[in-house]
């Protein structure tokens, strides 16, 4: 079993865990992920890992609710425990093995969205223990949505969006980058782009216009994480790729965002059916025409 | 008098009803029918069926045993050689191995080897009768890599040696393939495989899930700081293999693997189960392997109709005879010496067919089999909602490429040798699939065992 030693809520539907797992905290690294399971009826849930204490042998977890299991996770407290946590899983982000003085003289941004935010702060709080400051973008759909927005400005130089314009500058993720590039001279060797994907293709198109090389990390559907299932497998360039150890880091101006955002739509129905059964118990029959009840 | 030259036949669910439901098809003998069965074993005394067993149980042995209705004495016998008879009894290719080699095969029907050692085991495991823990323990500690049958094998031969033997396993339950792989109506998990692996537990194997060596931890590691001795390396098969061919990664397109594991590990059949899986209408598995079988009898059972897509004859399909046999009972087509060339999708990338080319034998191949040819122009279209590949698996590079000097082949298995399993590195053993590539359940066993055999001699001369 691993406990869950702190159980906090972030924002609306957005909560963090910090998770007793030794081994995976003495070997994870920024850019990595693990999975996740909370009980013998669970689903083993891919998760991005936020920030690590390897001395006190925990990983922290930020997620969603947007289905049925991360409703019942959400739930969890401080004190419970998960059945299974495994990893760390897929490859470090590259910069971990770059070498640091070459490192400082690199211009990356990093540009996060919404949840996207937790596997950017453990990246740009790696970077800024090795003496490297990098600028970051993260984008919101509102003030309300926002989170760790205090931890990624200690670590990083920081720029906050709101779709709405509740907080900050108003507009998307794509908007500050033209903004930084275009009308403030910035120069960028590389780009990080972590998000929803369809944020991530949006930035990608962009800056394959403005021609800054990007990395995304892809979050698609998966079972082991181990390489056995090939659930995760993307189109990078001419090649099908194994997200779960090939990556989950790539080339953004390679990976096949449409193949892969059709692919994310796999499960959709199970996964709104389940969600609305947890949401309304018992009252459950599927009188309201949204998920046809069940079978 | 029954016919000396048949075996006695086992009882099975009925076609029909098991078509829909993930009981296990076949029964198994009941103790009178075992010792009816056992009465046709000659007892001969150069036995060419333990020569056919990858390891080598005392098949008259146990089965005289049976004959004088001594059960218990029986499991004793198997338990010298097997970590998993009612494993092996169920899964293992009898025919090509011990019944292969049985001489009433000669003139008639092999004796039925493989049911008379799941019914000594079944009733083992009902009565509760676990194998003896050792009686002297040396304190060494082995590490053991996966927890499938050569894993489960090498650490339960090794603790009966008196080593302190831990087991890692990559995913959150025991059991390797047997419970991601092979399905409940073929190998029950909860009644067959959990308390076979308990059974090596309960010779004092620790079983760690959730490590994946080289993630997780490294066999480095194992060796320099967590005070392991020796580690065996039994870590399966690897990385589904795709065709490469247009419309491959639509919604709809799945390896067996995932189809499998969805399934059997994670339970998706069952509505308790949080795990979805697609229930297509119309299904097509590509491949005629033992997975393949799998597949298809699985679609089945989620309500589908199944056609196996396969490029050579029946003759050819690599399967067991009883898999293809069973598959065909419940209602799973054979499109034999036809081959896909395009998976093909609506306008929201989902599958709503495969494109496929019919084909006839040529000459020989490499592998002996008749080389399977595209006839010109004979393209036609099959309409499905779901596409299984079973085309086998690549090795998975997670070991091999964490651990300093351990040489892989060109195929990028891990070289060990057949004998003891010594690999290019010190203290460090390897058998089954990530070894030889994808074979059998017993195979692997016969590695772990060997394996076993070379730690033991590895830490006796130190």
């Amino acid at each position: 079993m691993y406990k869950i030693c702190k159980a906090e809520k972030l924002a609306e539907n957005i909560y963090l865990m910090d998770v007793e797992a030794p081994r995976v905290a003495k070997h994870c690294e920024p850019g990595q992920f693990i999975i996740v399971k909370m009980n013998e009826e669970g689903e083993r849930i891919p998760l991005t890992i936020c920030d690590y204490d390897k001395a006190a042998g925990t990983i922290t977890i930020v997620f969603q609710i947007v289905g049925a299991s991360t409703l019942e996770m959400s739930k969890m407290q401080a004190g419970d425990a998960f059945s299974d946590f495994v990893g760390p899983l897929g490859q470090p982000s590259e910069f971990v093995h770059e070498d640091i003085a070459e490192l400082k003289n690199k211009k990356m941004l990093f540009v996060a969205g919404g949840v996207g935010t937790a596997p950017v702060y453990p990246q740009v709080k790696w970077l800024h223990e090795h003496g490297i400051e990098a600028d970051a973008i993260v984008g919101s759909k509102s003030k309300d949505l926002l989170i760790l927005e205090k931890e990624m400005e200690s670590v990083s130089n920081l720029y906050v969006t709101t779709d709405d314009g509740s907080y900050k500058r108003k507009g998307m993720v794509t908007e500050v980058i033209k903004d930084l590039v275009q009308n403030q001279g910035k120069k960028y060797d590389v780009v990080i782009a972590i998000g929803p994907m369809i944020m991530m293709k949006f930035v990608c198109l962009l800056t394959k216009e403005l021609g800054l090389p990007t990395i995304v990390s892809m979050n698609p559907i998966m079972v082991d994480g181990t390489g056995m299932c090939g659930a995760c497998r993307l189109t990078v360039g001419a090649e099908v790729k194994f997200a779960c150890v090939d990556g989950p880091e790539f080339d953004g101006h390679l990976v096949n965002f449409d193949e892969a955002l059709k692919r994310q739509q796999l499960y959709k129905t199970d996964e709104g059916r389940a969600l609305l059964k947890a949401r309304e118990g018992d009252t459950h029959h599927g009188g309201c025409g949204n998920c046809g009840g069940d079978e | 008098m029954a016919d000396v030259l048949k075996k006695v036949p086992v009882r099975e669910q009925d076609a029909k009803e098991r078509a829909v439901n993930f009981e296990e098809v076949c029964y198994g003998y009941d103790a009178k029918e075992a010792m009816e069965e056992a009465e046709r074993c000659i007892n001969c005394k150069n036995a060419k069926c333990i020569q056919g067993c990858p390891v080598a149980i005392d098949i008259p042995g146990f089965i005289q045993k049976v004959k004088e209705e001594k059960f218990d004495e029986a499991y004793q016998v198997i338990s010298e050689s097997s970590a998993l008879p009612a494993v092996c009894g169920r899964v293992c290719p009898q025919e090509s191995q011990c019944e292969g080699k049985c001489i009433r095969g000669i003139k008639g029907e092999s004796v039925s080897i493989g049911k008379l050692e799941r019914f000594v085991a079944d009733q083992a495991l009902e009565k509760g009768i676990r194998p003896e823990p050792p009686k002297e323990r040396n304190g060494r500690k082995v590490a053991v890599i996966g927890s499938g049958p050569a894993g489960l094998t090498c650490a339960g031969d090794l603790a009966k040696m008196g080593y302190d033997v831990t087991i890692f396993e990559a995913l959150h339950k025991a059991g390797g393939v047997l419970v991601y792989g092979i399905p409940e109506f073929r190998l029950p998990k909860d009644d067959v495989v959990a308390i076979e692996v308990d059974n090596v537990r309960s010779l004092g194997v620790k079983i760690e899930t959730n490590v994946i060596i080289g993630k997780s931890t490294t066999i480095d590691e194992l060796l320099e700081e967590e005070g392991f001795e020796a580690v065996f390396i039994g870590s399966g098969a690897g990385l589904p293999m795709f065709m490469s061919i247009p419309g491959e990664n639509a919604n709809g397109v799945f390896s067996a693997n995932e189809y499998l594991t969805r399934n059997n590990l994670m339970k998706a059949f069952r509505d308790d189960h949080a795990t979805p899986i697609m229930r297509g209408k119309k299904v097509a598995v590509v491949g005629g392997g033992n997975v393949a079988m799998d597949a298809a009898r699985t679609a089945l059972r989620l309500g589908a109709e199944v056609h196996i897509v396969y490029r050579r004859s029946e003759a050819e399909l690599p399967a067991r005879v009883e898999e293809v046999h069973h598959a065909k009972e419940e209602g799973v087509i054979l499109d034999i010496l036809t081959n896909p060339v395009a998976v093909l999708t609506d306008e929201n990338d989902w599958v709503r067919g495969i494109r496929c080319v019919r084909m006839e034998l040529g000459e020989p191949d490499a592998s002996g089999r008749r080389r399977p040819v595209v006839i010109e122009g004979s393209e036609f279209e099959i309409e499905v909602d779901t596409v299984i590949m079973s085309l086998g698996t690549s090795p998975n590079p997670l070991i091999s490429s964490t651990t300093k000097g351990l040489d892989v082949n060109k195929w990028k298995c891990i070289v060990a040798d057949e004998e003891i399993g010594k690999t290019s590195k010190e203290g460090v053993y390897a058998g089954g699939d990530a070894v030889t590539g994808a074979a059998t359940v017993i195979l692997a066993m016969g590695a772990g065992r060997a394996g076993a055999k070379g730690v033991h001699e590895y830490l006796s001369n130190q």
